[in-house]
């Protein structure tokens, strides 16, 4: 085995959402050799995530999703270690777990749990890797708390409102979630195999409709209640 | 002075275009830029938007040439 293959197979990766962006996240490190994935999704299977949730099928309709992801990945790869927390974490429970994590992958839905996951991956210094999609268009970003100049999540989000346009109010194209997840999962291997230059320190971003990627430079906010 | 302004996603739908190039006298900044095009409509506090492609806030001056890009906060997933 490759030493690189070797790393990811022994690597521990929490992600968090098994929807749109979750889905090819845990596709893409499941086939990438990482080891050990730890799920965490309260929702259910419904008919109406189908359009977009591509590691879910008609026959999960009504199941956890963690058990229908589970399913999925380990007709993928039958070895892969999967941990599944099938309820929302309080922040005590996301702290203790964060101990042996690599990496957490954003794949949320709202900013609470977004904010949340930042101030303990802040808090215990773990890398984050934070996706978002809606409509026709969405951004990653890479957030290592281990170094002083990185941003958090926090800096680029001041502590705003949740908004009305999430995938299931104002729709999504099938494939953005796919874009943004691949991006997501190359990403986290980049940071378990400490290799490249990261999206630390920038936020990608892609609009779909005008076939425009842009990269935008972050900055640690001074000010930042979070990471300051 | 002369700038171009730029607006994405479900920005472009609420200005009603997604690029136009602004002339000015004026000392200004992104909030002002955003008052300017958009009928003196206070800039809201969950626009996000960057100066020459580095994240920018709302008193972030502008200069000759600079591009302004306007975009919504995203967090579906």
């Amino acid at each position: 085995m490759i030493p690189q293959a070797k790393q990811l197979k022994h690597s521990k990766v929490l992600i968090v959402g098994l929807g749109g962006l979750g889905s090819p996240v845990a596709m893409y490190l499941a086939a990438s050799g990482v080891g050990h994935l730890v799920l965490v999704d309260g929702d259910c299977v419904d008919l109406s995530n189908l359009q977009r949730q591509i590691i879910h099928e008609t026959v999960h309709i009504g199941q956890q999703k963690t058990v229908s992801a589970q399913r999925k990945l380990q007709q993928q790869v039958s070895d892969i270690h999967l941990s599944l927390i099938s309820h929302a974490l309080s922040k005590h429970m996301l702290k203790n777990m964060l101990c042996d994590i690599d990496v957490v992958v954003d794949c949320s839905d709202n900013f609470a749990t977004r904010f949340a996951l930042n101030a303990a991956c802040v808090e215990q210094k773990t890398p984050l890797v934070s996706g978002a999609a809606v409509r026709w268009g969405g951004q990653v970003a890479v957030f290592l708390p281990e170094q002083k100049q990185s941003p958090c999540y926090r800096c680029l989000y001041p502590d705003i409102e949740e908004q009305l346009e999430t995938c299931s109010h104002v729709g999504i194209l099938a494939p953005i979630v796919g874009i943004i997840g691949s991006i997501q999962a190359v990403e986290v291997v980049k940071v378990l195999l400490n290799i490249g230059t990261s999206l630390c320190g920038k936020l990608l971003t892609f609009d779909a409709y005008t076939d425009t990627w842009r990269t935008l430079k972050l900055h640690k906010d001074p000010a930042c209640p979070v990471c300051s | 002075m002369s700038i171009i302004v730029k607006f994405f996603a479900s920005l472009r739908e609420h200005v009603g275009k997604s690029e136009l190039h602004i002339e000015s006298t004026d000392a200004l900044t992104c909030a002002k830029i955003w008052a300017q095009v958009c009928h003196e409509e206070p800039l809201p506090s969950h626009v996000l938007m960057a100066v020459n492609q580095e994240y920018a806030d709302p008193n972030t001056r502008v200069h000759e040439g600079d591009e302004i890009a306007f975009f919504p906060p995203v967090t579906g997933g």
